[in-house]
């Protein structure tokens, strides 16, 4: 077996050191911007970075910084790239590596390193990064010769961006970045242990078209995987061609238009009673690109019982992994529907069924309750969607605010939502808004966060003042945690056990401090005044949303139970 | 089930950690691991006994296995005709008069003394996991002093075994 790298051998005529090789191959990967945070193992790199065209944007906390390359490679279509120095500055980056695995996003991460001589001496600011990084990263390397780092850092880039995106750590010891050589840069990579499968099976799609054609209750279910495929308007020709109802995951938000009337809803814990219906009772369910999720399903004994399960994932091991499946495609997105599309379709017997689900819809819409002072969440979350035509790029933490976004903010194009959603992780909204806005400078870009979450990472207030950033803060204010609020008032019997936050800084005045534009609303009217002013704005702007403290997010999946067994349904 | 697994690898720093940090992430259970280098040079081989619950988990174990960037290669060779291997140490304690009888309980098992003592010898045997368990239990009696196990290395045979359970196979049923 040949596991040598084919090079392409391009010597340059100068030498150069290991930092500007470093320089050199990310504009060889056309990164246009990198994230980061400086410190003692980065010295030489920051050092050649200064000396070097591309753009830096410094957060203010190594955690911010990697939320922003998130935030930036869920909608940029390219990787996100960030720098952090040995020791605290690579283990302030854990959570972020962690989320981008778990929600696939492309990150290439570099870390410094004490010198490779010291490595393993318990040195100032080292910390064994590699060792700790290895079970949340899709790869990562320490580079021990610098000949290597020309070829691991394409490798690295082409494995985030490939196959099932996810995040590649580099390690690099300060001496290799300041050891000089002539470097021989590589073009092609040769992974013979990496070769992610992006065609389908002819005979499997063959399978699911036929089972198309029996299917009486057919079922899409489309998760991120649609988005990172770019399939999404395969996703509504296959959907219209066969007037098959479509679910979407928490991630797969926008793949599918929220206004058309083919679309359920999203799915799961916090998902919609039609949406989580149809998947109790479908005959047929297309997953297409998602994980199958125990946020989605429920207790998995009472997901999709008389199903058909049809499975399009380019992870062979996510088929399988939780969900019985009949008919596995190991597939990207777009080609497997591509092919399928190609086939001679037949749109399924199935009026009942689209019937039953219409009424379903018309009959247990989303409803909030109107029994409290203050501005209602939800339709405080219409009214964003209404300023912003639906076409804003929504970012959000985790907890209530998140799911209202999910639900109620209307997403009908692919690229404009970005959430953490398998981590869960708080803190990851507003530094993540600004890699997006980044990204899209002219698009408006607005952070829904809590006002827990946002005190996690405020301190990057004085990164969207420095650049003038125009990202808009929308706090769903409730002083609490709301949604650990919310688990203790429903199965705790309301024992409000730390999850209460009274104390909190005048975010008005906080945001004044660093120089944006704040505003406090507490009714609905002051609310859609402030936001019709400010939300298309070219400026950064904080509004404090004093929402009704007690209103809770519902329908709900209580875990443990079944798809079919939600509470709160109706008022 | 306990299901045996082999799997080619680059010789990259770090790989075994990888893997054995994967089975810790997932759950699942090794009962031993062999590693060593194969005919390629820079390609090792890892050879894993693995405890599972069922036939998912087990499915899980290769899928995860394979998506490791440095591995080359997974099969599960539990079910194929396989040749399996352990290499045991075993010190045991003699006496005058037991030394014969041991002797003669370890013939059968061509297993041989490789160390000899006042009160106690040093047995070696290479034999697949029944084997050794076998001999273990045959001389445990005897007084088990210390005892060294390197864990199982399997090659799958030349030639496959015919199918003879029809019934996992048959299309008559």
């Amino acid at each position: 077996m040949n596991a040598k790298v084919k090079t392409e051998a391009k010597p340059l005529k100068q030498a150069m050191s290991g930092a500007e090789l470093f320089i050199e191959a990310l504009k060889k990967e056309e990164v246009e911007v990198v994230f980061g945070y400086p410190g003692g193992a980065v010295l030489p790199l920051y050092d050649a970075l200064y000396r070097n065209p591309i753009r830096h944007i410094l957060a203010r906390h190594e955690q911010a910084a990697i939320h922003a390359a998130e935030g930036y490679a869920r909608v940029a279509g390219k990787p996100g790239v960030v720098i952090a120095t040995s020791g605290p500055g690579a283990t302030n980056l854990v959570t972020g590596i962690t989320d981008a695995m778990m929600d696939s996003l492309p990150l290439v991460v570099f870390t410094g390193q004490v010198a490779t001589g010291v490595i393993g001496t318990d040195a100032f600011q080292e910390a064994d990064v590699i060792g700790i990084t290895m079970p949340i990263t899709k790869h990562n390397y320490q580079v021990r010769d610098l000949k290597e780092l020309p070829r691991i850092i394409r490798e690295a880039f082409h494995i985030a961006t490939t196959g099932r995106p996810g995040p590649v750590l580099i390690d690099i010891p300060k001496d290799i970045a300041t050891t000089i050589s002539n470097p021989e840069f590589v073009t092609e990579v040769d992974l013979p242990g990496y070769q992610p499968n992006l065609t389908p099976n002819v005979l499997q799609v063959k399978k699911l078209a036929d089972a198309i054609a029996q299917a009486k209750k057919p079922l899409i279910l489309a998760g991120a995987g649609v988005l990172h495929g770019g399939a999404s308007g395969e996703l509504l020709s296959l959907a219209e061609q066969m007037n098959i109802p479509v679910v979407n995951t928490l991630l797969g938000l926008g793949s599918f238009p929220a206004d058309h009337p083919l679309f359920l809803g999203m799915g799961g814990m916090h998902g919609t009673y039609t949406a989580n219906m149809a998947m109790y009772e479908s005959d047929l369910l297309i997953n297409i690109g998602a994980r199958f999720d125990d946020r989605l399903t429920g207790n998995l004994q009472h997901f999709a019982p008389e199903a058909l399960v049809a499975h399009i994932d380019i992870d062979p091991a996510e088929i399988g992994k939780n969900v019985d499946t009949h008919i596995p495609i190991v597939a990207d997105a777009k080609e497997a529907l591509q092919k399928l599309l190609e086939l001679d379709l037949t749109e399924p017997q199935a009026n009942e069924w689209r019937l039953k689900v219409k009424q379903n819809k018309k009959e247990y819409p989303l409803w909030n309750s109107e029994d409290e002072e203050g501005i209602s969440p939800q339709r405080l979350m219409e009214t964003i969607h209404e300023v912003t035509d639906g076409e804003a790029i929504m970012t959000t933490d985790v907890g209530q605010h998140q799911m209202w976004a999910a639900q109620y903010y209307g997403f009908n194009k692919p690229g404009r939502w970005i959430t953490s959603g398998g981590l869960g992780t708080m803190g990851f909204g507003f530094p993540a808004a600004i890699g997006a806005q980044i990204a899209f400078p002219d698009d408006t870009v607005i952070a829904i966060v809590g006002d827990a979450g946002f005190q996690m990472t405020l301190q990057e207030l004085g990164l969207i003042a420095e650049l003038n950033l125009p990202v808009k803060i929308v706090i769903y204010n409730n002083e609490a945690l709301g949604m650990v609020r919310q688990w203790q008032e429903t199965f705790y019997e309301e024992r409000y056990s730390q999850s209460l936050l009274p104390c909190q800084p005048d975010f008005v005045k906080l945001a004044e401090a660093y120089g944006i534009k704040g505003y406090s609303v507490s009714t609905e009217e002051e609310a859609e005044s402030v936001l019709r002013e400010t939300l298309n704005s070219r400026e950064p702007v904080l509004i404090d949303c004093r929402i009704k403290p007690k209103e809770k997010v519902y329908p709900m999946i209580a875990p443990g139970a079944g798809l079919h067994e939600m509470i709160g349904v109706k008022p | 089930m306990k299901r045996t697994v082999t799997v080619t690898v680059l010789n990259q720093s770090g790989v075994l950690n990888r893997i054995t940090g994967l089975f810790t992430k997932r759950q699942f259970n090794i009962e031993s691991i062999t590693v060593g280098p194969t005919e390629t040079e820079g390609i090792s081989k890892i050879t894993f006994v693995v405890h599972v619950e069922d036939a998912r988990t087990a499915e899980q174990v290769l899928k995860q296995l394979n998506k490791q960037i440095d591995v080359l290669k997974v099969t599960d060779i539990t079910d194929q005709a396989i040749v399996s291997r352990e290499l045991a140490l075993i010190k045991v304690l003699t006496t005058p008069q037991t030394r014969a009888e041991i002797n003669v309980i370890i013939e059968p098992f061509r297993a041989t003394i490789i160390d000899v003592a006042k009160d106690s010898v040093m047995i070696q045997v290479v034999g697949n996991f029944e084997k050794i368990e076998a001999m273990i239990e045959l001389l445990r009696p005897y007084g088990i002093k210390e005892l060294s196990r390197t864990g199982q290395t399997a090659l799958t045979r030349g030639s496959q075994k015919q199918v003879t359970e029809l019934k996992q196979y048959s299309i008559l049923k």
